[in-house]
């Protein structure tokens, strides 16, 4: 796994821009971010709520259209691509965990894990599924339906199946809103040993800085910005920087209320 | 409490619309049958009060058989001419013309082919000259024994134009006439209400219409100025006494309009049936969105109880909902009914050249439409709205729906109604109960419909491995699995339809197969003469050829029929005259059971077993028979035969024939010498046949097509009816899975993040929608057979003694189930393909 981790870059955003609605009603969510997400590294992005975290994740998942600027994956140019092509890309290159209704009800906790292989028309990889069924230690939990696994349980079933088709990048939104507190940090373990072990790259959106402080690098967002980073942060240093930028935000309440209007 | 559920009732349009939509083609078709009776019958009402506007007052012979509408026309009775010298006397009568009209005349056409009838009389009648309602319009009336004048819409429809030499058949086989003279009616009108004319003299009309001379059918009276008709009537009466029936114009159009209007009622109670069918589909229909809403709104009731209000209320609340929809449905039905009943009416009236009357609404379609919209939707919503009550509070704060409870309550009780309809099924069957049938075939549907989640989990995932071998397939199945509720009462809703069909479909080919064997193996004719039957008329053939095919060499025995209703016992019964009794019971193959059916002299019947019995008759016994003519004689009992499905009933002799209304075969049967060659037979017959053209003769095989071919008529109008039951269904399936998508959009969501396609999407609802349909309609021919086996099996006495499953049909049904499916999935996989990936995973 070790070829993979050779600093390149997994995903980019270039000068990216992000606008709802039209006239009066404009909301700019996203102005100018440029971001390269680095292969085989685990990336939170946090920033006050309305600051934007969701949807640059959306837009680098290729899940929302971007107003300006360019967005890659791999070498896939996702700015560029259509209705078929971003089924085609979500499928085969990038991995979802959800905070909640992650998985099918009626599917079998094995079946939800293989879907994104199903529906590609794709084998497992036996070797590479064995693995990891037992990094996130479900084995015993196979044939169980979604509504007889634990919150906790749910969730790792849920990165087992963003981690199962080796996409390039596996987006995680909030994965441990929902969770209890040992839960999530199960699950926060899982996502960065698919790093450290297997070269997988992870960007996590959070609000929690314990959460945060399992990642590789946490950027900050304010305003549709980024405003700042940290590099292999303590769940310490990333309250104090957002403490920070609060306060940042607060002070220049004046200047960036004019979203509305840009 | 009301605002909020009217204000809840906007935001979700679509589904009142689906469930809306059964109520209001159930209302439909309520409304529409009786707005269509009521037009129609009016319009009968108008013909008949226009034909009768210048009758003062019509003195008749009272019929020795009444003949109602439904049955074929009236045999007149006939009275003596100097019945005219007595009624002239009488004071207040103006005027006295003695007048023959009598059913029976038939036109041949310019292409060989006899004007037919749908239905109204083809009368032959004396011309009596111009009057307030007869206008010529071109040429004159007849004069001489060979002229005829015919009315405009007649004189069309046959090709014929005066000077032409027109084929006319009567009470004796064709004779030619010359048309002298076309006439029309006051108003410009070519006919009235579609009845045929044929004008002859007065003599003329007396030996071919009533087979004698000096006879008339009626004396109609102008009363002198000043006499009011009903003073002249009561002293007519006075006059006349008993053996003349007097009546006015009025009273004649009124009379008549009556059994017009009985027999209309027959016809819209049929439609009511129907409609009884597409309501109780609508009921499962609205019985299940409504479930499935309180399902989805789960949390949303429990918090309205949470701050406080009570199981009444939330009762009141899904109530007023089905009432409000109940309401607006009832009164789009109504509307619906009126404008199908106004297209049906027109289409009928131009059918039978009837003048419409204006298309009007009675009180009784209005407050049918609403009783029934609202009731309908009111009590199939009283399920769902009481569990909506039961909802606890503390819902609100669980996560989790609250899984389908167990089936085993349901089931039972389905179990036990199922016994019960079709216990009460048999015995209607056996006992000829109307009402047990159709309580029986409902208490079956119903309780197959509550049998249904139990047998959906199995079967659904059975049908779901059809599909299985795609992704889109499997998770298709794996939803149709889901609710096995919802399935199966949505499936159910499609049963109905289809079983109904597919059991009258067994029921019908059963009979058909059974007559038909029968027919092969018992008639020992090679050749038939017969015709098909279209106006209240059979048709028939000139009796000379019975005759004269006896004579051919190679022809045994020519048996001919004639069929009459008539009193016997002061009972009315259909009976049969034969020319030769021995020949008939070759034919047949009649079994003798007592006495002989070798010949049959005058004064002497036979009869056949069943109707011995329930008349007490052995043989040497005497019956009293009226004909529709002459006096009422004693025949002697000489013997009893075993009734088959294909003949039953009293056969008279060939000379009694002399009073029947119509005094020709309208069968015969010709059976040939062991090796004779068939053909040439065959054409020899067809040429003497050729001035009898509402007949042909032709081989067994054509006979028996003819006589099954009613039945092929009776089916396709059932399929057609039902098909609307069927349509309901399938709204139903559109409602569900609409609602089941609505329901799934986080799951869709999540699906097409993890890269399921659109066209992915859309196969999967499809898959869903097809296994419902097909599990429905799989079901319904299963039901429908057991149904249908069930009635067979209770008529086997009666005839029906093979069972026949119509395999090709029922594939057939499945089959368009299946396209069915794939239909009513559009709307909702499209729906489904256009779930907004961001929307459906954002948190709330």
């Amino acid at each position: 796994m070790a070829t993979r981790d050779d600093g390149e870059v997994a995903a980019r955003a270039i000068d990216v821009w992000k606008a709802y609605g039209e006239g009066e009603a404009r909301v700019v969510a996203l102005r100018g971010v440029d971001l390269a997400l680095r292969r085989a590294a685990f990336t939170a992005i946090m920033g006050p709520s309305g600051s934007g975290k969701s949807t640059l994740m959306h837009c680098l998942a290729g899940l929302d259209k971007v107003t300006r600027g360019e967005v890659w994956i791999g070498h896939t140019r996702v700015s560029d691509l259509g209705e078929t092509g971003l089924t085609r890309l979500r499928r085969d290159q990038v991995g979802f965990v959800f905070q909640q209704f992650n998985l099918l009800p009626t599917l079998t906790a094995q079946e939800n894990i293989l879907l994104p292989l199903s529906i590609a028309g794709r084998k497992p990889d036996p070797d590479w599924y064995d693995t990891v069924i037992d990094a996130v230690g479900l084995r015993d939990r196979l044939t169980h339906r979604p509504s007889q696994l634990s919150g906790g349980q749910q969730q790792r079933v849920a990165c087992a199946r963003a981690l199962v088709s080796r996409p390039e990048v596996v987006f995680a939104d909030e994965p441990t809103g929902n969770l209890d507190s040992r839960s999530g940090r199960e699950v926060l373990g899982f996502l960065r040993e698919s790093v450290r072990s297997f070269g997988q790259t992870v960007v996590m959106v959070t609000h929690d800085p314990v959460a945060a402080s399992y990642a590789d690098r946490v950027v900050f967002l304010a305003d549709g910005q980024v405003v700042d980073e940290l590099a292999d942060p303590t769940a310490e240093a990333v309250l104090e920087a957002m403490k920070r930028l609060d306060g940042a935000t607060l002070a220049g309440a004046g200047t960036s209320a004019g979203e509305a209007v840009a | 409490m009301l605002r909020a559920t009217l204000s809840g009732m906007r935001q979700r349009k679509l589904r009142l619309v689906l469930s809306g939509l059964a109520v209001v083609l159930g209302v439909m078709f309520v409304a529409g049958s009786l707005v269509l009776t009521d037009t129609l019958g009016r319009s009968f009402d108008r013909v008949f009060a226009e034909a009768y506007e210048h009758t003062d007052v019509l003195v008749q012979g009272v019929p020795n058989v009444a003949v109602h509408e439904s049955e074929g026309e009236q045999v007149p009775a006939k009275i003596p001419a100097d019945s005219v010298d007595t009624v002239a006397a009488v004071p207040g009568v103006a005027e006295a013309t003695g007048v023959v009209e009598a059913d029976g005349a038939r036109v041949i056409g310019s292409d060989g082919q006899v004007v037919g009838s749908v239905g109204p009389p083809r009368f032959g009648a004396n011309w009596t000259g111009e009057d307030e309602l007869v206008e010529l319009r071109e040429g004159r009336g007849p004069r001489a024994p060979d002229e005829i004048a015919v009315n405009a819409s007649l004189a069309d429809a046959a090709g014929v134009a005066v000077g032409d030499r027109v084929g006319v058949l009567t009470l004796e086989p064709r004779r030619d006439f010359t048309l002298v003279g076309i006439f029309g009616f006051s108003g410009g009108r070519d006919t009235i209400g579609g009845v045929q004319y044929v004008m002859f003299t007065d003599e003329t009309a007396q030996r071919l219409m009533l087979g004698e001379p000096d006879v008339w059918t009626g004396v109609d009276v102008q009363v002198a100025d000043g006499h009011p008709p009903a003073q002249v009537r009561d002293e007519l009466v006075a006059v006349l006494g008993d053996d003349y029936q007097v009546r006015t114009g009025e009273q004649l159009a009124q009379e008549q309009a009556g059994e017009f209007r009985e027999a209309l009622g027959f016809f819209g109670n049929i439609l009511l049936g129907f409609a009884a069918v597409a309501l109780f589909v609508g009921v499962f229909l609205i019985l299940n969105t409504f479930s499935i809403v309180v399902a989805q709104r789960l949390r949303e009731l429990a918090l309205v109880r949470a701050i406080g209000a009570s199981r009444r209320q939330i009762l009141g609340s899904v109530l007023t909902e089905a009432l409000v929809i109940g309401l607006v449905a009832s009164a789009l039905g109504l509307a619906a009914g009126i404008g199908v009943a106004a297209l049906l009416a027109w289409l009928a009236a131009s059918y039978q050249s009837l003048p419409l009357a204006g298309v009007g609404v009675p009180a009784s379609a209005v407050i049918a439409a609403f009783a029934v919209g609202t009731v309908v939707t009111a009590v199939a919503a009283l399920l769902p709205a009481w569990r909506a009550s039961r909802v606890p509070p503390v819902a609100a704060m669980q996560q989790a729906a609250t899984p389908d409870g167990p089936l085993t309550r349901l089931s039972i009780t389905g179990g036990l109604v199922l016994a019960a309809g079709a216990a009460l099924l048999f015995l209607g069957v056996a006992d000829d109960t109307l009402w047990m049938v159709l309580v029986g075939v409902l208490g079956s549907l119903v309780g197959v419909a509550l049998l249904t989640p139990l047998v959906a989990r199995p079967v659904v995932s059975l049908l779901g491995r059809l599909f299985a071998w795609s992704v889109p397939g499997k998770l298709g199945r794996l939803n149709s699995g889901r609710n096995p509720r919802r399935t199966a009462i949505t499936a159910a809703a499609l049963m109905v339809g289809v079983a109904l069909i597919s059991g009258v479909g067994v029921v019908l080919d059963s009979a058909k197969a059974s007559i038909s064997d029968l027919a092969r193996d018992t008639i020992g004719a090679e050749l038939v003469i017969s015709g098909e039957q279209t106006g209240p008329r059979p048709p028939t053939f000139d009796p000379a050829v019975l005759d004269a095919a006896g004579d051919l060499p190679d022809v045994v025995a020519a048996a001919g029929i004639y069929r009459e209703i008539a009193m016997v016992d002061d009972r009315r019964v259909f009976l049969t005259a034969a020319n030769d009794l021995a020949s008939l019971r070759e034919v047949f193959g009649l079994e003798t059971v007592d006495g002989n059916l070798d010949t049959l002299g005058p004064r002497q019947v036979v009869v056949h077993d069943t109707g011995a019995e329930r008349r007490d008759l052995s043989v040497g016994d005497r019956v009293q028979v009226q004909l529709p003519h002459g006096q009422a004689r004693a025949y002697e009992v000489v013997g009893i035969y075993r009734a088959t499905p294909l003949f039953a009933g009293f056969i008279l002799p060939a000379d009694a024939v002399a009073d029947f209304g119509i005094p020709q075969p309208v069968m015969g049967f010709v059976a040939l010498a062991d090796g004779a060659d068939v053909p040439p037979v065959r054409d020899e017959v067809a040429t003497m046949l050729v001035d009898s053209p509402e007949v042909s003769v032709s081989d067994q095989g054509a006979f028996l097509e003819q006589q099954t071919s009613q039945l092929d008529f009776v089916l396709t109008l059932i399929r057609v009816l039902l098909a609307l039951a069927i349509l309901i269904a399938v709204l139903g399936v559109i409602n569900t899975l609409m609602l089941s998508v609505i329901e799934r959009t986080r799951e869709l969501g999540l699906l097409r993040a993890v890269g399921l396609g659109r066209g992915a999407t859309m196969r999967m609802v499809t898959v869903e929608s097809m296994v419902i349909s097909l599990f429905g309609a799989l079901q319904g021919v299963a039901v429908g057979a057991a149904l249908g086996a069930a009635v067979v099996w209770a008529l086997r006495d009666d005839g029906i003694n093979q069972l026949v499953l119509p395999w090709a049909d029922m594939g057939v049904y499945v089959a368009l189930a299946g396209l069915v499916g794939v239909a009513a999935a559009v709307l909702p996989a499209v729906r489904a393909a256009r779930t907004d990936v961001l929307q459906a995973i954002a948190y709330e």
